[in-house]
Protein backbone atom coordinates (compact mmCIF):
# COMPACT_ATOMS: atom_id res chain seq x y z
CA UNK A 1 0.00 0.00 0.00
CA UNK A 2 1.18 3.31 -0.71
CA UNK A 3 1.98 6.04 2.01
CA UNK A 4 0.59 9.07 2.22
CA UNK A 5 -3.45 7.24 1.25
CA UNK A 6 -6.19 8.46 2.82
CA UNK A 7 -7.91 4.92 3.54
CA UNK A 8 -11.52 4.42 4.70
CA UNK A 9 -14.39 1.58 4.62
CA UNK A 10 -16.85 3.55 2.64
CA UNK A 11 -15.38 6.61 0.41
CA UNK A 12 -18.43 8.85 -0.48
CA UNK A 13 -18.62 11.53 -3.55
CA UNK A 14 -20.83 14.46 -2.77
CA UNK A 15 -20.96 16.50 0.71
CA UNK A 16 -24.60 17.56 -0.42
CA UNK A 17 -27.45 16.16 2.14
CA UNK A 18 -27.25 12.58 0.91
CA UNK A 19 -23.54 12.16 1.45
CA UNK A 20 -23.36 13.78 4.89
CA UNK A 21 -26.14 11.65 6.17
CA UNK A 22 -24.42 8.54 4.28
CA UNK A 23 -21.62 9.03 7.43
CA UNK A 24 -24.34 9.36 10.32
CA UNK A 25 -25.82 5.51 9.15
CA UNK A 26 -22.44 4.06 8.31
CA UNK A 27 -21.25 5.36 11.65
CA UNK A 28 -24.21 3.42 13.53
CA UNK A 29 -22.54 0.56 11.64
CA UNK A 30 -19.40 1.18 12.54
CA UNK A 31 -18.17 2.18 9.56
CA UNK A 32 -15.65 5.09 8.99
CA UNK A 33 -16.06 7.83 6.08
CA UNK A 34 -14.25 9.78 4.13
CA UNK A 35 -15.86 12.13 1.57
CA UNK A 36 -14.43 13.90 -1.35
CA UNK A 37 -15.79 16.90 -2.89
CA UNK A 38 -15.26 19.83 -5.57
CA UNK A 39 -16.57 22.65 -3.96
CA UNK A 40 -14.20 24.21 -0.69
CA UNK A 41 -17.88 23.61 1.79
CA UNK A 42 -19.26 20.88 2.18
CA UNK A 43 -23.47 21.14 2.05
CA UNK A 44 -23.20 20.49 -1.70
CA UNK A 45 -26.10 22.61 -3.54
CA UNK A 46 -27.69 23.25 -0.37
CA UNK A 47 -24.72 25.51 0.20
CA UNK A 48 -23.60 26.23 -2.70
CA UNK A 49 -27.02 27.71 -4.87
CA UNK A 50 -29.36 28.19 -2.04
CA UNK A 51 -28.33 28.56 1.41
CA UNK A 52 -31.05 30.93 2.23
CA UNK A 53 -33.80 29.30 0.71
CA UNK A 54 -36.32 27.02 2.65
CA UNK A 55 -37.05 23.44 2.26
CA UNK A 56 -40.99 22.25 3.20
CA UNK A 57 -40.41 18.54 3.01
CA UNK A 58 -37.69 17.06 5.39
CA UNK A 59 -39.59 14.85 7.48
CA UNK A 60 -40.05 16.74 11.06
CA UNK A 61 -39.10 20.35 10.20
CA UNK A 62 -41.61 22.25 8.84
CA UNK A 63 -39.50 24.81 7.45
CA UNK A 64 -35.61 24.88 6.96
CA UNK A 65 -33.09 26.90 5.22
CA UNK A 66 -30.95 24.51 2.91
CA UNK A 67 -28.36 26.31 4.98
CA UNK A 68 -29.36 25.32 8.31
CA UNK A 69 -29.72 21.78 7.05
CA UNK A 70 -26.19 21.42 6.17
CA UNK A 71 -25.28 23.09 9.06
CA UNK A 72 -27.79 20.39 11.29
CA UNK A 73 -26.05 17.22 9.67
CA UNK A 74 -22.62 18.08 10.07
CA UNK A 75 -23.53 18.39 13.62
CA UNK A 76 -25.05 15.13 13.33
CA UNK A 77 -22.61 13.00 11.95
CA UNK A 78 -19.80 14.85 14.19
CA UNK A 79 -19.45 11.96 16.15
CA UNK A 80 -18.46 9.83 13.55
CA UNK A 81 -15.26 11.69 12.70
CA UNK A 82 -15.50 11.88 8.76
CA UNK A 83 -12.54 12.98 6.88
CA UNK A 84 -12.83 15.50 4.16
CA UNK A 85 -11.01 15.86 0.88
CA UNK A 86 -12.82 19.35 0.18
CA UNK A 87 -12.02 21.75 -3.35
CA UNK A 88 -10.91 18.51 -5.20
CA UNK A 89 -12.54 16.85 -8.03
CA UNK A 90 -13.05 12.87 -7.84
CA UNK A 91 -11.42 12.30 -10.99
CA UNK A 92 -10.38 8.29 -11.74
CA UNK A 93 -11.10 4.84 -10.00
CA UNK A 94 -9.18 1.87 -9.58
CA UNK A 95 -10.27 -1.30 -8.76
CA UNK A 96 -7.88 -3.37 -6.52
CA UNK A 97 -7.83 -7.34 -7.68
CA UNK A 98 -9.16 -7.86 -3.17
CA UNK A 99 -12.03 -5.68 -4.53
CA UNK A 100 -11.17 -2.75 -2.98
CA UNK A 101 -11.04 0.67 -4.80
CA UNK A 102 -8.55 3.59 -5.22
CA UNK A 103 -9.86 7.05 -6.38
CA UNK A 104 -7.96 9.70 -7.44
CA UNK A 105 -8.95 13.65 -7.22
CA UNK A 106 -8.29 16.07 -9.48
CA UNK A 107 -5.42 16.98 -7.49
CA UNK A 108 -3.50 13.78 -7.47
CA UNK A 109 -4.78 12.69 -3.83
CA UNK A 110 -5.60 9.08 -3.38
CA UNK A 111 -8.19 7.46 -1.18
CA UNK A 112 -8.24 3.70 -0.79
CA UNK A 113 -11.71 2.61 0.51
CA UNK A 114 -13.45 -0.97 0.75
CA UNK A 115 -17.06 0.57 -0.80
CA UNK A 116 -17.47 3.69 -2.86
CA UNK A 117 -20.82 5.39 -2.68
CA UNK A 118 -21.57 8.22 -5.76
CA UNK A 119 -23.27 10.72 -3.60
CA UNK A 120 -22.43 13.09 -6.65
CA UNK A 121 -25.96 15.23 -7.09
CA UNK A 122 -25.83 16.86 -10.35
CA UNK A 123 -22.29 16.52 -10.97
CA UNK A 124 -19.07 18.39 -9.89
CA UNK A 125 -19.83 22.08 -10.45
CA UNK A 126 -17.97 23.82 -13.29
CA UNK A 127 -17.14 27.15 -13.59
CA UNK A 128 -19.47 28.40 -16.41
CA UNK A 129 -17.06 29.85 -19.34
CA UNK A 130 -17.71 32.78 -21.47
CA UNK A 131 -18.71 32.17 -25.28
CA UNK A 132 -15.23 32.58 -26.85
CA UNK A 133 -13.15 30.39 -29.43
CA UNK A 134 -9.97 29.52 -29.09
CA UNK A 135 -10.68 29.81 -25.07
CA UNK A 136 -8.46 26.95 -24.08
CA UNK A 137 -5.26 28.09 -25.00
CA UNK A 138 -5.55 30.86 -22.56
CA UNK A 139 -6.55 29.02 -19.56
CA UNK A 140 -3.88 29.19 -16.78
CA UNK A 141 -1.70 31.65 -19.12
CA UNK A 142 -3.48 34.76 -17.65
CA UNK A 143 -7.25 33.19 -17.94
CA UNK A 144 -9.03 31.50 -15.03
CA UNK A 145 -12.28 31.07 -14.30
CA UNK A 146 -12.15 31.52 -10.44
CA UNK A 147 -9.69 33.32 -8.06
CA UNK A 148 -8.06 30.77 -6.34
CA UNK A 149 -5.03 32.45 -4.61
CA UNK A 150 -5.16 36.41 -4.94
CA UNK A 151 -1.29 36.86 -4.54
CA UNK A 152 -1.29 36.15 -8.23
CA UNK A 153 -2.79 38.81 -9.03
CA UNK A 154 -0.39 41.42 -7.05
CA UNK A 155 1.14 44.43 -9.70
CA UNK A 156 -1.19 43.06 -12.40
CA UNK A 157 -4.01 44.57 -14.70
CA UNK A 158 -7.15 42.47 -14.17
CA UNK A 159 -10.39 42.70 -16.37
CA UNK A 160 -12.90 40.75 -14.57
CA UNK A 161 -16.17 39.83 -16.29
CA UNK A 162 -19.80 38.77 -14.86
CA UNK A 163 -22.49 40.48 -12.68
CA UNK A 164 -22.89 38.51 -9.90
CA UNK A 165 -21.36 38.34 -6.03
CA UNK A 166 -18.30 36.84 -6.88
CA UNK A 167 -17.36 39.78 -9.73
CA UNK A 168 -18.23 42.22 -7.53
CA UNK A 169 -16.28 40.40 -4.39
CA UNK A 170 -13.34 39.77 -6.30
CA UNK A 171 -13.27 43.61 -7.75
CA UNK A 172 -13.35 44.53 -4.60
CA UNK A 173 -10.67 43.05 -3.13
CA UNK A 174 -8.53 43.10 -5.62
CA UNK A 175 -8.87 46.94 -5.89
CA UNK A 176 -6.12 46.80 -3.02
CA UNK A 177 -3.95 43.87 -4.93
CA UNK A 178 -3.97 44.44 -8.14
CA UNK A 179 -2.25 47.34 -10.36
CA UNK A 180 -5.26 47.82 -12.40
CA UNK A 181 -8.99 46.38 -12.10
CA UNK A 182 -11.27 46.85 -14.91
CA UNK A 183 -15.04 45.26 -13.81
CA UNK A 184 -17.33 44.53 -17.18
CA UNK A 185 -21.02 43.48 -17.35
CA UNK A 186 -23.44 42.88 -19.59
CA UNK A 187 -25.85 45.31 -18.41
CA UNK A 188 -25.98 48.27 -15.65
CA UNK A 189 -27.53 46.34 -13.01
CA UNK A 190 -25.63 44.20 -10.51
CA UNK A 191 -26.98 41.13 -9.06
CA UNK A 192 -25.62 40.79 -5.36
CA UNK A 193 -25.05 41.74 -1.32
CA UNK A 194 -26.34 45.58 -1.36
CA UNK A 195 -23.22 46.57 0.41
CA UNK A 196 -20.70 44.89 -2.33
CA UNK A 197 -22.34 47.12 -5.27
CA UNK A 198 -22.18 50.06 -2.80
CA UNK A 199 -18.43 48.94 -2.00
CA UNK A 200 -17.86 48.96 -5.88
CA UNK A 201 -19.63 51.95 -6.35
CA UNK A 202 -17.32 53.24 -4.01
CA UNK A 203 -14.13 52.18 -5.67
CA UNK A 204 -15.44 52.77 -8.95
CA UNK A 205 -15.54 56.81 -8.25
CA UNK A 206 -11.95 56.77 -5.76
CA UNK A 207 -10.91 55.45 -9.61
CA UNK A 208 -9.66 52.39 -7.88
CA UNK A 209 -12.20 49.95 -10.08
CA UNK A 210 -12.44 51.07 -13.47
CA UNK A 211 -16.42 49.75 -14.80
CA UNK A 212 -17.73 49.28 -17.91
CA UNK A 213 -20.84 48.47 -18.72
CA UNK A 214 -23.08 47.11 -20.81
CA UNK A 215 -20.39 45.58 -22.46
CA UNK A 216 -18.94 42.20 -23.60
CA UNK A 217 -15.40 40.61 -23.91
CA UNK A 218 -15.73 38.83 -27.54
CA UNK A 219 -11.92 37.80 -27.85
CA UNK A 220 -8.46 37.30 -26.02
CA UNK A 221 -5.10 38.56 -27.42
CA UNK A 222 -2.05 37.44 -26.70
CA UNK A 223 0.79 35.52 -27.80
CA UNK A 224 0.75 32.61 -25.57
CA UNK A 225 -0.88 34.31 -22.83
CA UNK A 226 -3.33 36.76 -22.48
CA UNK A 227 -2.19 40.20 -23.71
CA UNK A 228 -5.28 42.19 -23.83
CA UNK A 229 -8.85 41.92 -24.66
CA UNK A 230 -11.66 43.01 -26.89
CA UNK A 231 -14.18 44.99 -25.52
CA UNK A 232 -17.55 45.38 -27.12
CA UNK A 233 -19.64 48.21 -25.41
CA UNK A 234 -23.37 47.78 -25.77
CA UNK A 235 -24.44 50.84 -26.57
CA UNK A 236 -25.86 52.03 -29.71
CA UNK A 237 -22.71 52.17 -31.92
CA UNK A 238 -21.56 48.93 -30.20
CA UNK A 239 -17.82 50.72 -30.19
CA UNK A 240 -14.91 48.74 -29.91
CA UNK A 241 -12.11 48.29 -27.34
CA UNK A 242 -8.77 47.15 -26.57
CA UNK A 243 -7.85 46.37 -23.00
CA UNK A 244 -4.84 45.85 -22.53
CA UNK A 245 -4.18 43.56 -19.46
CA UNK A 246 -2.16 40.70 -17.62
CA UNK A 247 -5.24 38.78 -16.53
CA UNK A 248 -8.67 37.98 -17.87
CA UNK A 249 -11.28 36.40 -14.92
CA UNK A 250 -14.54 35.74 -16.25
CA UNK A 251 -16.99 35.07 -13.75
CA UNK A 252 -19.92 34.07 -14.86
CA UNK A 253 -21.25 31.47 -12.20
CA UNK A 254 -21.33 27.54 -11.43
CA UNK A 255 -22.75 25.01 -13.62
CA UNK A 256 -23.11 21.25 -12.89
CA UNK A 257 -21.58 18.64 -15.12
CA UNK A 258 -21.41 15.04 -14.28
CA UNK A 259 -17.79 15.14 -15.42
CA UNK A 260 -15.20 12.28 -14.60
CA UNK A 261 -17.66 9.80 -13.17
CA UNK A 262 -19.49 9.82 -16.59
CA UNK A 263 -16.08 7.51 -17.90
CA UNK A 264 -16.09 5.17 -14.75
CA UNK A 265 -17.86 2.62 -16.96
CA UNK A 266 -20.83 2.82 -14.90
CA UNK A 267 -24.23 2.32 -16.50
CA UNK A 268 -25.78 5.92 -17.20
CA UNK A 269 -29.05 7.02 -18.35
CA UNK A 270 -29.97 10.34 -18.78
CA UNK A 271 -27.31 12.05 -16.79
CA UNK A 272 -27.37 9.31 -13.44
CA UNK A 273 -26.23 6.61 -13.04
CA UNK A 274 -28.71 3.90 -12.66
CA UNK A 275 -28.65 1.31 -9.71
CA UNK A 276 -30.71 -1.14 -8.40
CA UNK A 277 -33.65 0.07 -6.10
CA UNK A 278 -34.95 -3.20 -5.50
CA UNK A 279 -32.27 -3.72 -2.78
CA UNK A 280 -29.80 -1.59 -2.05
CA UNK A 281 -28.95 1.20 -4.60
CA UNK A 282 -26.06 -0.62 -6.07
CA UNK A 283 -24.44 0.31 -9.34
CA UNK A 284 -23.42 -2.30 -12.61
CA UNK A 285 -19.95 -2.55 -10.86
CA UNK A 286 -20.33 -4.24 -7.45
CA UNK A 287 -18.51 -2.46 -4.37
CA UNK A 288 -19.96 1.19 -6.09
CA UNK A 289 -23.45 2.46 -5.13
CA UNK A 290 -24.98 5.54 -6.17
CA UNK A 291 -27.17 7.93 -3.64
CA UNK A 292 -29.05 10.74 -3.80
CA UNK A 293 -29.96 12.68 -7.08
CA UNK A 294 -27.06 11.22 -9.07
CA UNK A 295 -28.95 8.03 -9.78
CA UNK A 296 -31.90 6.66 -11.25
CA UNK A 297 -34.66 3.97 -11.21
CA UNK A 298 -38.25 3.25 -11.97
CA UNK A 299 -40.20 5.92 -10.38
CA UNK A 300 -36.91 8.12 -9.03
CA UNK A 301 -37.52 11.35 -7.35
CA UNK A 302 -34.41 13.65 -6.70
CA UNK A 303 -35.92 14.48 -3.50
CA UNK A 304 -33.09 15.34 -0.24
CA UNK A 305 -35.51 12.74 1.69
CA UNK A 306 -35.91 10.20 -0.54
CA UNK A 307 -31.39 10.44 -0.46
CA UNK A 308 -31.52 9.79 3.06
CA UNK A 309 -33.75 6.17 2.64
CA UNK A 310 -31.43 5.12 -0.23
CA UNK A 311 -27.87 6.25 1.95
CA UNK A 312 -29.18 4.11 4.78
CA UNK A 313 -29.99 1.06 2.60
CA UNK A 314 -26.86 1.06 0.87
CA UNK A 315 -24.75 0.77 4.46
CA UNK A 316 -27.00 -2.02 5.39
CA UNK A 317 -25.40 -3.32 2.02
CA UNK A 318 -21.94 -2.04 2.29
CA UNK A 319 -21.85 -3.42 5.80
CA UNK A 320 -22.55 -7.00 4.42
CA UNK A 321 -19.63 -6.29 1.66
CA UNK A 322 -17.20 -5.25 4.36
CA UNK A 323 -18.08 -7.51 6.73
CA UNK A 324 -19.46 -10.86 4.67
CA UNK A 325 -18.82 -13.02 7.81
CA UNK A 326 -21.07 -11.13 10.35
CA UNK A 327 -24.45 -10.98 11.43
CA UNK A 328 -26.14 -7.39 11.92
CA UNK A 329 -29.61 -6.84 13.88
CA UNK A 330 -30.53 -3.18 13.45
CA UNK A 331 -31.25 -1.44 16.37
CA UNK A 332 -33.22 1.80 17.01
CA UNK A 333 -31.04 4.87 18.24
CA UNK A 334 -33.50 5.45 21.04
CA UNK A 335 -32.37 2.00 22.06
CA UNK A 336 -28.99 1.40 21.24
CA UNK A 337 -28.02 5.64 21.66
CA UNK A 338 -24.80 6.43 19.57
CA UNK A 339 -21.35 5.43 19.82
CA UNK A 340 -19.40 8.07 18.43
CA UNK A 341 -15.82 7.21 16.88
CA UNK A 342 -14.53 10.33 19.18
CA UNK A 343 -15.38 8.44 22.80
CA UNK A 344 -18.82 10.72 22.64
CA UNK A 345 -21.75 8.29 23.57
CA UNK A 346 -25.52 9.55 23.53
CA UNK A 347 -28.59 7.87 24.81
CA UNK A 348 -31.85 7.93 25.78
CA UNK A 349 -32.27 8.75 29.56
CA UNK A 350 -33.14 6.15 31.16
CA UNK A 351 -36.85 5.85 33.71
CA UNK A 352 -36.21 5.67 37.41
CA UNK A 353 -37.73 3.25 39.34
CA UNK A 354 -38.13 5.01 42.69
CA UNK A 355 -40.93 5.25 45.32
CA UNK A 356 -42.80 8.04 45.79
CA UNK A 357 -43.46 8.90 49.67
CA UNK A 358 -42.44 7.70 52.96
CA UNK A 359 -45.22 4.89 54.25
CA UNK A 360 -43.51 1.61 55.76
CA UNK A 361 -43.96 -1.39 54.24
CA UNK A 362 -45.75 -3.25 56.49
CA UNK B 1 -61.45 21.58 -20.40
CA UNK B 2 -58.43 23.56 -18.50
CA UNK B 3 -55.99 22.21 -21.08
CA UNK B 4 -54.09 24.52 -23.06
CA UNK B 5 -52.14 24.27 -26.62
CA UNK B 6 -48.43 25.00 -26.44
CA UNK B 7 -45.91 23.98 -29.82
CA UNK B 8 -41.85 23.71 -28.42
CA UNK B 9 -39.83 23.59 -31.01
CA UNK B 10 -37.08 20.81 -30.29
CA UNK B 11 -33.01 21.52 -30.92
CA UNK B 12 -33.74 19.88 -33.91
CA UNK B 13 -36.60 21.79 -35.42
CA UNK B 14 -38.98 19.37 -34.50
CA UNK B 15 -42.37 21.28 -33.84
CA UNK B 16 -44.61 19.26 -30.39
CA UNK B 17 -47.57 20.30 -29.57
CA UNK B 18 -48.81 19.11 -26.60
CA UNK B 19 -51.56 19.83 -24.16
CA UNK B 20 -50.67 21.50 -21.14
CA UNK B 21 -52.86 22.10 -17.93
CA UNK B 22 -53.64 25.26 -16.41
CA UNK B 23 -54.99 23.82 -13.29
CA UNK B 24 -51.78 22.18 -12.00
CA UNK B 25 -49.28 24.73 -10.92
CA UNK B 26 -47.12 23.65 -13.69
CA UNK B 27 -44.48 25.67 -15.62
CA UNK B 28 -43.40 26.25 -19.27
CA UNK B 29 -40.01 23.80 -17.71
CA UNK B 30 -42.10 21.37 -15.96
CA UNK B 31 -44.42 20.77 -19.42
CA UNK B 32 -41.07 20.24 -21.33
CA UNK B 33 -40.21 17.25 -18.98
CA UNK B 34 -43.89 16.09 -18.77
CA UNK B 35 -43.41 15.78 -22.26
CA UNK B 36 -39.59 14.03 -22.28
CA UNK B 37 -38.47 16.75 -24.36
CA UNK B 38 -34.73 17.41 -23.56
CA UNK B 39 -34.84 19.77 -21.25
CA UNK B 40 -32.40 19.10 -18.39
CA UNK B 41 -33.60 21.33 -15.49
CA UNK B 42 -30.85 20.72 -13.61
CA UNK B 43 -31.60 23.14 -10.88
CA UNK B 44 -34.89 21.72 -10.82
CA UNK B 45 -36.64 25.18 -11.25
CA UNK B 46 -34.65 28.18 -8.82
CA UNK B 47 -33.68 30.12 -12.04
CA UNK B 48 -29.90 29.00 -11.24
CA UNK B 49 -29.22 26.90 -14.27
CA UNK B 50 -30.30 28.08 -17.55
CA UNK B 51 -31.17 24.58 -19.16
CA UNK B 52 -34.37 25.54 -19.90
CA UNK B 53 -33.71 28.65 -21.16
CA UNK B 54 -36.35 29.37 -24.93
CA UNK B 55 -36.97 31.42 -26.75
CA UNK B 56 -40.78 32.87 -27.31
CA UNK B 57 -41.51 32.87 -30.52
CA UNK B 58 -45.24 33.79 -31.09
CA UNK B 59 -46.27 37.31 -29.80
CA UNK B 60 -47.84 36.30 -26.45
CA UNK B 61 -47.20 39.01 -23.83
CA UNK B 62 -45.45 37.14 -20.42
CA UNK B 63 -44.54 39.74 -18.85
CA UNK B 64 -41.33 41.15 -17.65
CA UNK B 65 -38.59 38.45 -16.31
CA UNK B 66 -38.21 38.57 -12.73
CA UNK B 67 -35.41 39.43 -10.99
CA UNK B 68 -33.60 35.85 -10.51
CA UNK B 69 -34.57 35.45 -14.09
CA UNK B 70 -32.94 38.40 -15.17
CA UNK B 71 -29.88 37.62 -13.35
CA UNK B 72 -29.61 34.40 -14.79
CA UNK B 73 -29.64 35.24 -18.04
CA UNK B 74 -27.14 38.04 -17.81
CA UNK B 75 -25.06 34.97 -17.42
CA UNK B 76 -26.16 31.83 -19.73
CA UNK B 77 -25.27 31.86 -23.31
CA UNK B 78 -27.52 32.17 -26.57
CA UNK B 79 -29.13 34.87 -24.69
CA UNK B 80 -31.96 36.75 -27.29
CA UNK B 81 -33.98 39.60 -26.65
CA UNK B 82 -36.94 36.84 -26.28
CA UNK B 83 -35.08 34.20 -24.32
CA UNK B 84 -36.87 33.21 -20.91
CA UNK B 85 -36.36 31.17 -18.54
CA UNK B 86 -38.75 28.07 -19.22
CA UNK B 87 -39.04 27.14 -15.27
CA UNK B 88 -39.99 31.15 -14.22
CA UNK B 89 -43.21 30.67 -16.85
CA UNK B 90 -46.35 29.68 -15.13
CA UNK B 91 -48.66 27.70 -16.92
CA UNK B 92 -51.98 29.66 -18.03
CA UNK B 93 -55.02 29.86 -19.97
CA UNK B 94 -53.64 33.25 -21.79
CA UNK B 95 -50.75 31.24 -22.87
CA UNK B 96 -53.06 29.41 -25.54
CA UNK B 97 -51.67 28.93 -28.59
CA UNK B 98 -48.08 30.11 -27.27
CA UNK B 99 -45.15 28.89 -29.62
CA UNK B 100 -41.28 28.37 -27.84
CA UNK B 101 -37.95 27.00 -29.29
CA UNK B 102 -36.02 25.31 -26.59
CA UNK B 103 -32.71 27.40 -26.69
CA UNK B 104 -28.83 25.45 -27.62
CA UNK B 105 -27.35 23.79 -24.63
CA UNK B 106 -24.32 25.74 -23.37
Amino acid sequence: MEKDMITTDILIIGAGPTGLFAVFEAGLLKLKCHIIDALAQPGGQCAELYPKKPIYDIPGFPEVLAGDLVDNLMKQIEPFQPGFTLGERAQTIDRQEDGTFIVTTSKGTKHHAKVVAIAGGLGSFEPRKPAIEGLEKYEDKGLAYMIKNPEDYRGKRVVIAGGGDSALDWSIFLADVASEVTLVHRREEFRGALDSVEKVEELVAQDKIRLITPAEILDINGEGAVESVLLQHNDEAKRMEIIECDAFVPLFGLAPKLGPIADWGLEIEKNAIKVDNTLDYQTNIPGIYAIGDVNTYPGKLKLILCGFHEATLMCQSAYQRIHPDKRYVMKYTTVGGIDGFDGSRKEAEKAVVKKIGNKQNV
Amino acid sequence: MSDIKITIIDREGVSHQVDAPTDMNMNLMEVCKAYDLPVQAVCGGMAMCATCQCYIISDHDLGERNDDEQAMLWEAQNVKDNSRLGCQIPITPDLEGLIIELAPEE
